[in-house]
């Protein structure tokens, strides 16, 4: 068996301002926390390709919610990148990404979990864990449940889609320490999966953690 | 003049009203319809329905029902969700349709998938090609803007509002409304992710396999990105009869390996919970 050395950068916010928020999740775990409007996430990519499956949810009425096809028929394009604003089922604004240091962030993709594996992989996979599994876990802390669970963004994960409409997770281009950071426009609670997955590039085969860094802005608004 | 001063005018008056046929309307008993398929004996037909423009309907089926959506002049857009009629937080997982057959555009043959690896519904007939897995359905905050109105009841109705409505008549609330598909009105996506309208291919017929029992929701409104500044959409047809659901003796049960564990496990889902 060969050990790969894992690099892991932490690096920093991708923004200015007061860090209130500074947490580490752990590779595979779930993680949420309430994002008050008007601060900044930045979840830092720390191994590097590693897919942060991210849901969004208005803190003040739960049941409005990020939505894949609002957010990109709004925008009128497939994929998440800078100014993207992430809308919900409603069309409101929930978030709006401010700083991103890859090509494009990925939200056709899904999650994964241990059933939808089933039929990618095989049924040698039932029993690993996935991303459908964090969210539920994570979700029945604050009252969420199934109903609750919709498509989701998948930041650091690569998508394309192709003339024909094929499309499919295919190697990442991310790397250590590179970020993407969005802005609340409403208090957010947002619960992220640090994808378990080993069977696909999502990940490089090899689960690494994430930092998430909440920071206020400070000094007068540009 | 209509005499309705009376119990028993009004009452009269009521069910004159009776036997009057509209545009859009339910057909029962479903042999009835005036525009039952050529090719199936109308004794087998379990639902025959025009859905209004602007309008929705919902339906509980059981496994094996076969559900063909005939769009009548090119105007229609069906905006579709599926949910299992025994648990219904199992439903229509766009991601997970799109992402399993590696394939983003709905065609014959493509599983409209849940999020518990099952197939819902198989698409097993297709005429237009034209059809829509990314942009979902409208939301008032889209169509206030675009038309001037969302209301159900008003000239625009949004897709969202309509399904939220679809949905409670089936017991569902708005947290069970997940992304929908759409059928009629296609888009694809350029090389940069850009989404490029193509609309309709004309009048067309889609048709659908329900692989568990399902709950069916349709909205009929126009699609978000329809560049044409008025409102428009024609009426939809729903014509549903008894099948059977796809099983090994069927071409598609090992068309990909992906769909062939699909069907194991809804088939292995069906019968532990006898269906």
């Amino acid at each position: 068996m060969t050990i790969t050395e894992t690099v892991l950068d932490w690096s920093g916010p991708l923004v200015d301002g007061e860090v209130v928020l500074d947490e580490r999740v752990a590779p595979r775990a779930p993680w949420s926390a309430v994002v008050a409007a008007g601060n900044v996430l930045t979840i830092v990519d720390v191994g590097g390709n590693q897919s942060a499956d991210c849901l969004l949810f208005s803190d003040a009425d739960r049941s409005e919610r990020y939505s894949v096809p609002d957010t990109l028929a709004w925008q009128g394009n497939a994929y998440v990148r800078t100014g993207t604003v992430l809308r919900s089922q409603h069309g409101n604004p929930l978030a709006t990404v401010v700083g991103n240091e890859v090509e494009r962030q990925d939200t056709i993709g899904g999650a994964c979990g241990k059933e939808s594996n089933t039929l990618r992989y095989g049924h040698h996979t039932e029993h690993q864990h996935g991303c459908r599994e964090n969210f539920l876990a994570e979700g029945a802390r604050h009252g969420l449940s199934a109903r609750d669970l919709v498509s989701n963004l998948n930041w650091f994960m690569n998508v394309p889609v192709e003339a024909d409409g094929t499309l499919g997770i295919v190697d990442g281009i991310s790397g250590p320490g590179k970020r993407v950071a969005f802005r609340a426009e409403v208090d957010l609670l947002v619960v992220v999966s640090n994808c378990p997955q080993v069977n696909n590039p999502c990940n490089d085969f090899n689960p690494t953690p994430l930092r998430m860094i909440v920071t206020a802005p400070t000094g007068a608004p540009a | 003049m209509r005499n309705t001063a009376t119990l028993a005018a009004a009452r009269d008056d009521a069910r004159s009203q009776a036997g009057t046929l509209a545009d859009a309307m339910p057909y029962l008993p479903a042999s009835s319809s005036p525009f039952a398929p050529a090719d199936v004996d109308p004794s087998r037909l379990t639902w025959a329905e025009t859905v209004a423009p602007g309008g929705y309907t919902s339906k509980v089926v059981a496994r094996g029902t076969r559900i063909r959506f005939t769009d009548v002049t090119g105007d229609a857009c069906a905006h579709v969700l599926l949910f299992s009629a025994v648990a219904p937080w199992e439903r229509l997982n766009v991601a997970d349709t799109q992402k399993i057959p590696w394939q983003a555009y709905l065609g014959a043959g493509h599983p409209l998938l849940s999020g518990d690896g099952r197939v819902l519904a198989t698409v097993v007939g297709d005429t237009s090609g034209r059809h829509d897995a990314f942009c979902g359905t409208t939301s008032d905050a889209w169509n206030t803007r675009k038309y001037g109105d969302a209301a159900p009841e008003g000239p625009s109705p949004s897709g969202r509002g309509l399904l939220t409505l679809a949905a409670a008549k089936q017991g569902l609330g708005p947290r069970d409304l997940p992304p929908s598909v759409s059928f009629f009105q296609g888009v694809r996506v350029g090389a940069d992710g850009a989404f490029d309208w193509l609309g309709s291919t004309g009048p067309a017929e889609v048709e659908l396999l329900a692989e568990l029992p399902l709950i069916v929701l349709v909205a009929n409104t126009a699609h978000p990105l329809d560049p044409r500044p008025e409102f428009t959409v024609g009426p939809l047809r729903v014509h549903a009869w008894r099948d059977g659901p796809t099983g090994p003796a069927d071409e598609r049960f090992t068309s990909t390996p992906e769909l062939h564990r699909a069907y194991l496990n809804t088939i292995e889902h069906a019968e532990a919970r006898g269906l």
